[in-house]
């Protein structure tokens, strides 16, 4: 024989099934994830997250909590899969989150962002089964089953009232709703929230959250939401991954992460943190002095 | 909450089908010599039972001879050229985009210039020289679009504005060269620089390119037409139609080569026809909606009705002279693209 034995090629692709890493009750695994923004190799960085961890349940919300330019969005970027990790390892159920292909992974990993362009008009129930494109074949003429979903999904949120409305003639927090919907729709098992309450009134950062709590309870979603409001965190989140200049400083519990030396330091401002009666952490800003 | 169907697609393909063919009918009909309806579909129907021999009318052959492979030859170039600005449009996210306004029809003719000028140096059969230009025209439009696409990139964003400044100046670029290349040539083989300029229908490709041209219509509009439910969430932005579970590099590069090739090969028999890649996508849209599932195949129907009414128009009007079809379209495009760039401005 003259053919050259074939050295086994290393499994470069970690996109086979494998073990789920560990315990069986994580579900999503940053593992000494880190990234490095540089306009090219030669020139010093722009930004760099450094390698961090964390580990989010089934039914579990985390907040990703930092000041701007803290590197919350890279962190958001890195386990959507849109980024790949320049060390280490992300895994949604046991498969690095950016080795999936784009239609598999749309069925895994929901992503709302801050505002979505519109070229066109399109209806709001229009706008909701986009959400079903990752679970159809072909044109994607829509089936009994994804109306049922995108009706469902709008229920969920609240919104069933605005399905024949126009997208761009409604409320910034009716927008909010329905895109959450959509993500909805995508029937994910985590779902990724990119400052959703940023330009939205109390009243309806309370209804978002409070939907929130009750989707992630429900449908059994990892929920991780991106913010830097400390209130919100506080209240409703199970996990807080604080961040400050690309580097994590903390993960724990709001009751341990919330310390007021470490907040004034990471937030650069006065504030105070007292616990409230159910055991949530509550903070209260001071004018600088 | 009316979600599009498949039947709903074939109906209303089914009621534009029909409105094409009495507009073919009509433009059948009319020209420097009348024929009536009768006559008309006498010798239609002896065409189709391969008894054109039998026919002795000079009206008839009239009709068959030079009126219907033109106007054949309109409806699939106003078709290529109609997919073609619905795909650039979902492809560069702008709503002004079109192979004209772009330079990509413009470097589609140099394109087909340079394949002439190669072919005729080879000096190999004409036949075969009649089928290398379409594809010297598709790569012309490939290399057009993707520098017209790197103009108009900002900071990894295209902007609007920059994008169709681009292509403006590309286009007048490229016009130039064509120009430069037409006045080099001891051109008795080529047609004359105002085709390539504005475009006309009035010298029929031979037979074999006709079919050429059928064919890569139906493969590229049909490959378009894969990606069709893909474009809808383009149209929000690449990144958000990735976490939607879009494979965008594999749609950009199908679309991007299947549009070239329907603009390469529009040009390529037919100059720079300019317009109907804007104003039909956009009439369909107001009329049916932004979905592409339907966008695509209306503005193929669209596009073909529309240019075989400006290509009766350009040959009846001045009779029996006549104007160039581009002329046509330009008079009634170039004021609703200003009026699309206003309405998109404020």
């Amino acid at each position: 024989m003259s053919t050259p034995l074939r050295t086994p090629m290393p499994s470069s692709s970690n996109f086979s099934p494998g073990q789920p890493q560990g315990n069986p009750d994580i579900r999503l695994s940053v593992e000494q994830a880190s990234y490095v923004y540089a306009p090219n190799p030669s020139q010093a960085p722009l930004f760099t997250l450094e390698a961090l961890s964390f580990q989010a349940k089934p039914g579990e919300i985390v907040s990703i909590l930092g000041p701007n330019a803290s590197g919350k969005s890279t962190l958001l970027n890195l386990i959507s899969g849109a980024l790949e990790p320049l060390s280490g390892r992300i895994f949604l159920n046991g498969f690095a989150t950016h080795s999936l292909p784009p239609k598999i992974r749309a069925q895994r990993i929901a992503l709302v962002q801050q505002e979505s362009k519109l070229l066109f008009p399109s209806r709001v129930w229009e706008f909701v089964l986009q959400g079903r494109h990752a679970h159809g074949r072909g044109l994607r003429f829509v089936s009994e089953d994804d109306t049922a979903v995108a009706k469902n999904a709008l229920a969920q949120v609240g919104a069933s009232h605005l399905m024949d409305r126009w997208m761009d003639k409604i409320s910034g927090g009716e927008k909010q709703r329905v895109i959450l919907a959509r993500a909805l729709a995508q029937q994910p098992v985590l779902l990724l929230l990119d400052e959703p309450t940023l330009h939205l009134d109390i009243g309806a950062q309370v209804d978002l959250l409070e939907s929130l709590r009750k989707l992630a309870a429900v449908n059994r979603y990892s929920v991780l939401v991106v913010t830097h409001e400390l209130n919100l965190t506080g209240e409703y989140a199970d996990q807080v991954v604080l961040l400050q200049k690309g580097k994590c400083l903390r993960v724990g519990p709001p009751a341990t992460v919330f310390q007021r030396d470490l907040l004034e330091h990471v937030f650069q401002a006065p504030l105070t943190v007292e616990m409230t009666s159910s055991g949530r952490p509550r903070v209260t800003l001071f004018r600088k002095t | 909450m009316r979600a599009l169907t498949l039947g709903r697609v074939f109906l209303r393909c089914g009621i534009l089908a029909l409105i094409l063919f009495v507009v073919v009918v009509i433009a059948l009909k009319l020209g420097a010599v009348q024929v009536s309806l009768y006559g008309l579909g006498r010798d239609l129907i002896r065409v189709l039972l391969h008894q054109s021999s039998g026919m002795s009318t000079d009206y008839g052959m009239i009709v068959v001879d030079i009126r219907l492979p033109r106007i054949l030859l309109a409806l699939v170039v106003g078709a290529s050229l109609a997919v073609a600005g619905t795909s650039f449009q979902a492809l560069l996210r702008n709503p002004l985009a079109d192979p004209y306004v772009l330079g990509i029809s413009s470097g589609a003719s140099v394109g087909a210039v340079l394949a002439l000028m190669i072919v005729n140096q080879l000096a190999v059969s004409p036949e075969f020289a009649g089928l290398i230009t379409p594809f010297g025209a598709f790569l012309g439009a490939a290399v057009t679009i993707a520098a017209v696409y790197f103009l108009g990139r900002r900071d990894g964003q295209i902007d609007s504005a920059t994008l169709l400044l681009g292509g403006i100046i590309t286009a007048s670029f490229l016009q130039a060269i064509t120009m430069f290349l037409m006045s080099t040539l001891a051109g008795s083989s080529l047609r004359g620089a105002s085709y390539w300029m504005m475009g006309s229908l009035s010298s029929l490709p031979p037979r074999n390119l006709l079919y050429l041209l059928c064919i890569g219509f139906l493969v590229a509009a049909g490959a378009i037409y894969t990606t069709a439910s893909d474009l809808n969430l383009l149209l929000a932005g690449e990144k958000e139609a990735m976490h939607l579970g879009v494979d965008v590099p594999r749609v950009r590069i199908v679309v991007y080569i299947a549009a070239s090739l329907l603009t390469g090969f529009a040009v390529s028999v037919s100059g720079t026809i300019g317009y109907v890649g804007l104003l039909v996508p956009h009439a369909m849209r107001m009329i049916f909606g932004s979905d592409h599932r339907m966008l695509l195949p209306s503005s193929a129907f669209g596009g073909a009705i529309a240019l075989v009414i400006a290509d009766t128009i350009a040959r009846t009007i001045v009779a029996p002279s006549e104007l160039p079809v581009g002329a046509v379209t330009a008079i009634v495009g170039a004021p609703f693209f200003i009026y699309l760039l206003r309405r998109k401005l404020s």
